[in-house]
Formats: structure tokens, C-alpha cells, sequence
């Protein structure tokens, strides 16, 4: 019974049945496509504008695709009782969820970054900007599940807690949205994006280390 | 084995209020190895919730639980604890072994195997069987399979009778009856008569 095996089981299990569940991972991907190649049709044909206004679009609408993954983090467990298991481990219940996390970036943050690079040409960003793009995703996404988890451990045992969760996470999305956009439309004009990218870690650190805590209170809190 | 070591789960004066109705009050208990605690009553009296707060759910809204002294919320109880509810806790996508072993990651190996505890709830050669094909039935047995593989003293059950067939009483009441006489304890509701002729049965009436 070691706490390695239990979080690499927990992360296995979640791929698994993320492959099993194939709409989970496509569901995210699908509306971060979608919305980005609505925005040329909706704008009209002005490279510029649409080239400025990219940071803020890719940014934006994984933002709302990390939203919209949120409830897969904890619905099925609540419901089949896998959660109350989870929660009756001898092993400390934040680092199993920060197994859950993981998995979940894994299923529905990395396939962002994977298609990102497309979208930013199709958006007619420089090229010089698509690895700070790349980066700011990297670090960025991670932070909206592991705030998203907070959020969704709370709302889990509501019936309709839709709402509620976004009105909880979205305010604490802000930051970081406002972090990537920023460093990327920056990397856009050649300017330097050190500070953005340090308080990007910053943020991600943080999220990593405190995170989960809150997110396994709230948790048994849900299931009582 | 760490099962024949004395223990001892307390209730000291339980009260829970639910909606502002009483479900029970000044409620106190106390079951030790080889004994097994029946809780009875209608539906709606507040077994399910009594066993949530010895689960360390719920808290109880007077009172406190103790195993062996201290309080349900040290992680030795966590240790020495299974517990099955309504909700199984089984994954439907998932096949019958990657269940069980999921399950046993999360907790202390106990004397048997997968394949032997699959072998004892009679689902042998179920291995790779998604579990959602599986029947009502045999996903309880499934459920209880957890329990001979995973280390517990301690047993928490509500109504693990529920979708079995006669058969299935018989071997879950044997398995019980068995966990008993190895030194663990158990704490259940059922509406199904208890059969364990070896085994000392408290029963607490909630009404």
C-alpha cells in the first residue's frame, strides 16, 4: 500500500476511462475549435484585427473549453460511489485528487496545446509568438483544472450546479487570462514577456501546492 | 494478523436531526471482535445515516465515535474500515480486475489475492468483464470482493443483501460469518433475517 501506486492507479484509472469515454476528451477540443474558426467569420476579413485580437481569443476560449470539461472531474465518481471510496483511502484524499487533476489535464488541457499551433496560424499570429503561446498554455491550463476543481468539488452534490460553478471559478480564472493573453500578444510586438511567464509559475505553483487541499474538504463536504 | 488484536468501535451518545425531525438521540453502542451490530428499522428511521456518521460522512450532531479510544477521524480507522453503501463504488466502464485493483491501490492488501477473493464471491473467470455487464447481483458480489481483498477489521454494510439471490445470502452470511471468526466485526443494516448461527448479533432498533 504505497501512496506512489495509489496516485499512479488513480491517473491510470482516469485515462482508462477517459478512453473509454471518448466524448470527454472530444467535447473540449471540439467547442476550442469550433469557437476560434467562428471568430474570421464573425469578424470579416481584417488580418490585422483578427491578428491583434488572437491572444485574447485562443486565451479566452480555452478558457470557456476548461469550463466546460469541468463537471466529467467528479460527476461519475459522485454518482457510482467511486467517490466516497476515494474519500475513505488511508491515503491522504489531496494527493489522490491531485492524481484526478492530473488525469483530467491530461484528457482535456494537452490536447489544447496540440491543436493551439494550428489555430494561431489560422488566426494569422507571428510566428514568433507561437512558443510563448505554447508556453503560456503549458502553464496556464493546468491552473484553470486544478481552480476548477475547487469549484466543481463544491457544486458536485447540487443538482444544478452549473451556474454556481462558473460564477465561483470564472472571477478566479481572471488572472490568469489576463497573465497568458498578455504575454503573447507582448511576444506579438517583440517585447520581452519575463514577468508575465514568472507570475504564470507563480500561479501555477501555487495551485499546486494549495489547491488541492480545499478541493478535498469540499469534497467530503459534498458527500455528507 | 493485525485482525486479532482487541477492537473496539463506541458510540457515545449519538443524536442526528435531520430537517428538524429526531432520527435518534442518547444512541450508545459498542461492538467488539467477533461480534456483528444489526441496525433495524423502517425506511427512513436513519440507519443509512447512522452508518454515514460512523463512516465519517456525516457528523453526528451530538455524541462521538470512537474506535478503540480514539477518534474516526485518525487514519488507523481508515485503515481498519471497508464500507459499502447503495452506490457500489464500481466504475461500469471499467472491467471486473481493473476494478479490484483500482480498489486495492487505494487500501492495505489483506490475506487473499484478486483471483481468490473473485474465486469466494463466485465470479471466477469474470476477469475481463466490463462492469456494467454484469448483473444487479453480481455487481454486489463484485462489491464484496473488495472487501476479503482489501486488510479491514471493521465492516460497514448497507444492505448488502440488496439484489441477491438465496444463494448469494447463503455466501455473503458464510463470508460473514467467516470475517467474524477471524476476529473482525461488522456493523449492518438489512430488512433480510439475519442467519449467523456462530456469530454474537447485537441489534439496535431505530425507530
Amino acid at each position: 500500500m504505497s501512496l506512489t501506486a495509489a496516485f499512479f492507479a488513480i491517473i491510470r484509472r482516469d485515462l482508462i476511462l477517459a478512453l473509454r469515454r471518448r466524448s470527454e476528451i472530444a467535447n473540449p477540443l471540439f467547442f476550442f475549435v469550433l469557437v476560434i474558426t467562428l471568430f474570421p467569420l464573425g469578424v470579416g476579413a481584417k488580418p490585422h484585427l483578427l491578428q491583434t485580437i488572437a491572444p485574447g481569443i485562443i486565451w479566452v476560449s480555452a478558457l470557456l473549453a476548461a469550463m466546460l470539461s469541468l463537471d466529467s472531474l467528479f460527476r461519475s465518481d459522485f454518482d457510482d460511489g467511486s467517490l466516497e471510496q476515494l474519500l475513505l483511502s488511508p491515503h491522504p484524499v489531496s494527493v489522490l485528487i491531485l492524481g484526478k487533476v492530473f488525469a483530467h489535464w491530461l484528457v482535456t488541457g494537452l490536447p489544447l496545446l496540440l491543436v493551439a499551433p494550428l489555430l494561431a496560424v489560422f488566426l494569422g499570429m507571428p510566428a514568433g509568438s507561437l512558443g510563448i503561446l505554447l508556453l503560456t498554455l503549458l502553464l496556464g491550463t493546468p491552473v484553470l483544472s486544478l481552480i476548477g476543481a475547487i469549484g466543481v468539488a463544491l457544486t458536485v452534490g447540487l443538482r444544478r450546479g452549473g451556474m454556481i460553478l462558473s460564477l465561483l471559478v470564472l472571477p478566479l480564472y481572471v488572472p490568469v487570462l489576463i497573465f497568458a493573453s498578455n504575454a503573447v500578444a507582448m511576444a506579438a510586438s517583440g517585447l520581452p514577456v519575463g514577468p508575465q511567464l514568472n507570475i504564470l509559475i507563480a500561479i501555477l505553483l501555487m495551485a499546486l501546492t494549495l489547491a488541492p487541499w480545499p478541493t478535498a474538504a469540499a469534497l467530503k463536504m459534498s458527500v455528507s | 494478523m493485525s485482525m486479532a488484536r482487541p477492537l473496539v468501535l463506541e458510540g457515545h451518545a449519538l443524536s442526528c436531526i435531520r430537517d428538524d425531525r429526531v432520527l435518534f438521540r442518547e444512541l450508545a453502542f459498542q461492538v467488539k471482535n467477533r461480534q456483528v451490530l444489526l441496525l433495524e428499522g423502517r425506511n427512513g428511521s436513519g440507519k443509512t445515516s447512522l452508518l454515514r456518521i460512523l463512516c465519517g460522512f456525516r457528523e453526528p450532531d451530538a455524541g462521538e465515535v470512537r474506535w478503540c479510544g480514539e477518534p474516526i477521524t485518525d487514519v488507523q480507522y481508515r485503515m481498519d474500515m471497508a464500507y459499502i453503501g447503495h452506490l457500489e463504488g464500481i466504475k461500469k466502464e471499467l472491467t471486473v480486475l481493473e476494478n479490484l485493483k483500482v480498489a486495492l491501490a487505494l487500501a492495505q492488501a489483506g490475506t487473499c489475492n484478486i483471483q481468490e477473493a473473485l474465486a469466494r464471491v463466485q465470479l471466477a473467470g469474470f476477469d475481463d468483464v466490463p462492469a456494467q455487464a454484469l448483473s444487479a447481483g453480481q455487481k454486489r458480489r463484485l462489491s464484496l470482493a473488495r472487501l476479503l481483498m482489501t486488510h479491514n477489521a471493521l465492516w460497514i454494510l448497507d444492505e448488502p443483501f440488496t439484489a441477491l439471490d438465496k444463494q448469494g445470502i447463503a455466501l455473503i452470511e458464510q463470508l460473514m460469518m467467516e470475517h467474524c471468526d477471524q476476529g473482525g466485526m461488522i456493523v449492518l443494516t438489512s430488512h433480510h433475517e439475519l442467519n449467523l448461527p456462530t456469530v454474537d448479533v447485537q441489534r439496535i432498533r431505530l425507530s
